[in-house]
């Protein structure tokens, strides 16, 4: 793999002509000629442009170019995917990506995004891939969720002033603490408890997916705040080994990169089962982005495409879950607590109760609008729910079944805000993962392209060129910044409803009321409408 | 969220699902067991009588019925005698029935629209409890009948207790009852300020179950997580107001979890995180494990509160003290109040008087009487 790429000239200083040639054309397929229109207009200010070239060298989708003959600047509006990053880094701010009004005729039906994809579909006969979460309208129930505030016979409590404990502790619980046992005083008494400062962790985003550079950002930020990312399925690479106390380690269907080690240096163990992106099937790193280096990571050979089967082919029941389970803990001595993830379906409650009694310690749910480094777009759109509805109808049910403390449950998909985690924590969860806001901190701007490998970020890619542009030590401090704003806007919520203590807000629907929603949907919530 | 029954919609006006209150809480007790009537402790209570606007005033009196100390004494609230007629069929088929009489009454001024209130001494025919335990079945039956009986309501239902309350003032509650007739060597009281239009007659402290009692002064903002929590061991929140959590927490860590009680007010108010890191490994230890176990208890929002029970009177209040308590003694008696003045007016000699900590329990305990598990409580005890 390396052969061709030495041969090449690095792509920021090939010279474009008319025709695009893609820097990478070993791993991009070449554009088939298309008949859809355009769907960003890249608008160049002549009067402020004055040629450097920095946008042709930052675009990694070919949609600026440079004429020598002419020596002239110009973009090329097809391969445009609005990722912003040449009007980011433009030194005269000469340009503009913008979404083209009005490409088709209006129509409610036949949207122009549902012609874009026919037309896509008649041209390659595939699959339709795309990357993040699913950018359809479906209802977003945290915006129709407000809190709740003290006046006059609830002291509100000033964070600044008094404390304020976001201190979470995941991992199963006792019924009861038994204190005429001599067990008393050993540190074994509970099951295995694993403490954050904040309740927000770093949602699974692996390593080939994702760079180096960002998993790194993501360990450090994490170790620096308490808290702790999840290294996704494909293993941790050696350098980052010594974060193991930051770490959730996961243990997908493809199994990449498990090994004692790789299970015994974690926090947290976590067994994929599913993801809110897409349910029901499977992974596919395709053998381009299996570097040495990942290759290394996730322990199969360069180049060669990375397989997560749908099912784990050791899973087709909810007793060989059990198994798994136990043999995760038997392989780390029953001190780490199991966290089994599973994307929101429509029956996730009986679920969960079944992974509970199979011995999981933690359960991650991860919702409608979790993101993804490649899917269907079909799946993405049209498979799984809600998180809110999910997360609701899990936490009642345990509680129904009288078994909601024996297990923790971290919330996923669609995350976007310090609101979002309150609101979370109150309709049930204990904490939250956030990976798409996460990304965004680092640069993201939900641009869809994770699937192509070419993030202009740096973000998504395991292209050296790319990935260098993302510096682990400025986007750790980025993410420290960002859990540091959230953590304290989460004390001035708490403060105003007067809780200074984040476990009295788990499950307290108490301080939720709705605004909008059908009777149907507040009685899964559990909540009353506003005013009542 | 609907009401869940009947006697939701009848004894809750407005249906909602916590009722915020402000109010006077008084707690008195003589250690030595003497045995003392009703007049100081209404005085005491009364001379509060700002703290609470008419809508509520309640008693919790023990060692009051010394005659029938092996029974079960429940006091009832009815709406009519066709329900009365309902739960006593009910009474007789769960219960051995020693005495029942309704409760002494006489009219005060401001006291409108009474229920009926009856008292019943009840024995546990060993043969209907099964293999339950005795508190198990009473806690049952009380259960039973607040969810399946409209209107009925078994306020009071200890051994050599009682509860009186109701809407009004405290002092005329305690003039309608006759409570300075009565006699007991441990008696809490309260003076309720709803902050809703109407009180009613279930919503007045004190809220008992079993022979716990508690008057309380706050608002608690956990009262969700708490509620939802004791509804999975079975606790019923009937009467919507957050008080009522407090006495089935209490029920659920002392009585069938076996905490002693400093232990449990560690749950309700435990120390900060931080303050648990800087503890002795082993207080740590212990700490860690009752706050994540048990982190659903945690009583969060502004409150004080006096909870009782055979032989034991205990004052807590919220771990940053968003609500007054004063503690003073003389001799063998302890003295807990929302107001230092309400103790100096009925004892002007107190030997001494403090403000406890937020968090810190203060606990008055029969002498000789209730052995508790020593050597569990000293890491805990500051």
């Amino acid at each position: 793999m390396t052969a061709p790429r030495s041969k090449e000239q690095p792509f920021h200083l090939q010279k474009a002509g008319k025709s695009i040639a893609s820097p990478n054309e070993h791993r991009v397929p070449a554009p088939t000629p298309s008949v859809i229109a355009p769907r960003f207009a890249i608008i160049r200010d002549l009067e402020r442009c004055i040629g450097c070239q920095v946008c042709v060298r930052q675009c990694s989708f070919g949609a600026q170019a440079y004429d020598s003959a002419e020596d002239e600047v110009y973009g090329i509006d097809a391969n445009c995917v609005g990722c912003q990053r040449c009007v980011a880094f433009c030194p005269t701010s000469a340009l503009t990506v913008t979404e083209r009004p009005a490409r088709y005729r209006q129509n409610f039906n036949w949207r122009s995004d549902v012609i874009d994809d026919i037309k896509r579909q008649a041209e390659t006969g595939g699959v339709l891939l795309t990357g993040m979460g699913t950018d359809k309208p479906q209802p977003i129930y945290w915006d129709h969720l407000l809190l709740n505030a003290s006046q006059v016979t609830n002291p509100s409590i000033d964070p600044l002033r008094e404390p304020m404990e976001l201190r979470t502790y995941l991992g199963r619980k006792p019924d009861r603490v038994d204190v005429s046992t001599d067990a008393l005083r050993a540190e074994a008494y509970l099951p295995p408890q694993v403490m954050i400062e904040t309740p927000i962790l770093f949602s699974a985003m692996s390593y080939g997916a994702v760079s180096l550079n960002v998993h790194e950002s993501l360990a450090r930020a994490a170790a620096d705040v308490g808290t702790l990312f999840n290294t996704g399925e494909g293993g941790l690479h050696r350098k980052l080994r010594h974060y193991g106390d930051s770490t959730i380690v996961q243990v997908a269907s493809g199994r990449f990169g498990v090994d004692l080690d790789y299970l015994n240096l974690a926090r947290i163990v976590e067994i994929k089962v599913g993801q809110g992106a897409k349910p029901g099937i499977g992974g596919h790193l395709p053998g381009h982005k299996v570097s040495a280096d990942v290759s290394a990571t996730r322990m199969i050979p360069v180049g060669t495409d990375a397989l997560s089967p749908a099912p784990h082919h050791d899973i087709y029941s909810i007793e060989d879950l059990s198994q798994l389970i136990y043999a995760l803990k038997e392989a780390t001595n029953y001190a780490k607590p199991v966290s089994v993830k599973i994307a929101a379906v429509h029956n996730s409650a009986a679920i969960a109760s079944g992974i509970v009694r199979a011995g999981a310690d933690i359960i991650a749910i991860d919702g409608l609008r979790g993101a993804t480094g490649a899917a269907p777009k079909v799946i993405r759109d049209n498979v799984g729910i809600p998180i809110e509805l999910a997360l609701a109808s899990v936490d009642t049910r345990l509680r129904q079944e009288g078994i909601r403390n024996q297990v923790s449950i971290i919330a996923a998909g669609g995350i976007r805000n310090s609101a979002d985690v309150v609101k979370a924590i109150a309709l049930g969860a204990d904490a939250v993962y956030i990976g798409t806001a996460a990304l965004i901190a680092l640069g993201c701007t939900v641009c869809q392209q994770c699937h192509t490998g070419r993030c202009a970020w740096g973000i998504c890619t395991t292209d050296p060129f790319l990935s260098k542009r993302l510096n682990p030590e400025i986007g750790a401090q980025r993410l420290i910044n960002l859990l540091r704003g959230w953590s304290l806007e989460i004390k001035e919520m708490l403060g105003g409803m007067g809780i200074n203590a984040l476990e009295s807000l788990r499950g307290n629907r108490h301080h939720l009321r709705a605004v909008g929603l059908t009777e149907a949907e507040m009685d899964v919530l559990g909540v009353r409408v506003a005013g009542t | 969220m609907k009401p869940r029954n009947e006697t939701e919609r009848l004894s809750n006006p407005y249906n909602d699902d916590k009722v915020m209150a402000a109010c006077s809480i008084f707690g008195m007790m003589d250690i030595s067991g003497k045995a003392v009537p009703g007049g100081d402790v209404i005085r005491a209570i009364a001379n509060m009588h700002d703290r609470s606007n008419g809508l509520g005033g309640g008693f919790a009196v023990y060692g009051i019925y010394p005659e029938y100390a092996d029974c079960y004494a429940f006091h009832v609230m009815y709406p009519n005698n066709e329900t009365r007629s309902d739960v006593e069929r009910y009474l007789i088929k769960s219960f051995a029935i020693v005495h029942s009489e309704e409760i002494p009454t006489q009219p005060a001024p401001h006291i409108q629209d009474p229920p009926l209130v009856w008292r019943y001494f009840l024995l546990v025919d060993s043969d209907q409890r099964g293999e339950q335990s005795e508190e198990e079945y009473v806690f049952d039956r009380v259960m039973t009948l607040n969810t399946s009986f409209p209107g009925a309501l078994v306020f009071s239902s200890g051994r050599n207790m009682g509860v009186f309350k109701g809407v009004g003032y405290p002092e005329e509650i305690a003039h309608f009852f006759h409570l300075e007739d009565y006699k007991g060597y441990l008696w809490t009281a309260h003076g309720r300020f709803p902050t809703n239009t109407r009180g009613w007659w279930g919503g007045a402290h004190p809220f008992s179950i079993l022979d716990w009692s508690v008057v309380h002064n706050g608002e608690i903002s956990s009262y969700g997580t708490n509620r939802r929590y004791l509804e999975m061991f079975a606790y019923q929140c009937t009467m919507q107001t957050d008080t009522e959590v407090v006495a089935y927490a209490v029920d659920l860590l002392v009585r069938r979890h076996g905490l002693p009680i400093e232990l449990a007010a560690k749950v309700f108010a435990p120390p900060l995180w931080k303050q648990i890191d800087y503890a002795s490994q082993d207080e740590r230890t212990l700490l860690t494990m009752l706050r994540q176990t048990y982190s659903s208890l945690l009583l969060n929002g502004p409150f004080s509160v006096i909870i009782a029970r055979q032989g034991e009177m205990i004052g807590l209040t919220d771990r940053v003290r968003l609500r007054p308590l004063t503690a003073a003694t003389k001799g063998d008696l302890l003295f807990l109040s929302s107001e230092e003045s309400a103790i100096r007016l009925v004892c002007p000699d107190v030997e001494t008087a403090w403000t406890p900590m937020g968090g810190e329990p203060i606990i008055g305990r029969l002498r000789e009487s209730l052995p508790l598990p020593k050597e569990n409580l000293e890491v805990a005890v500051a």
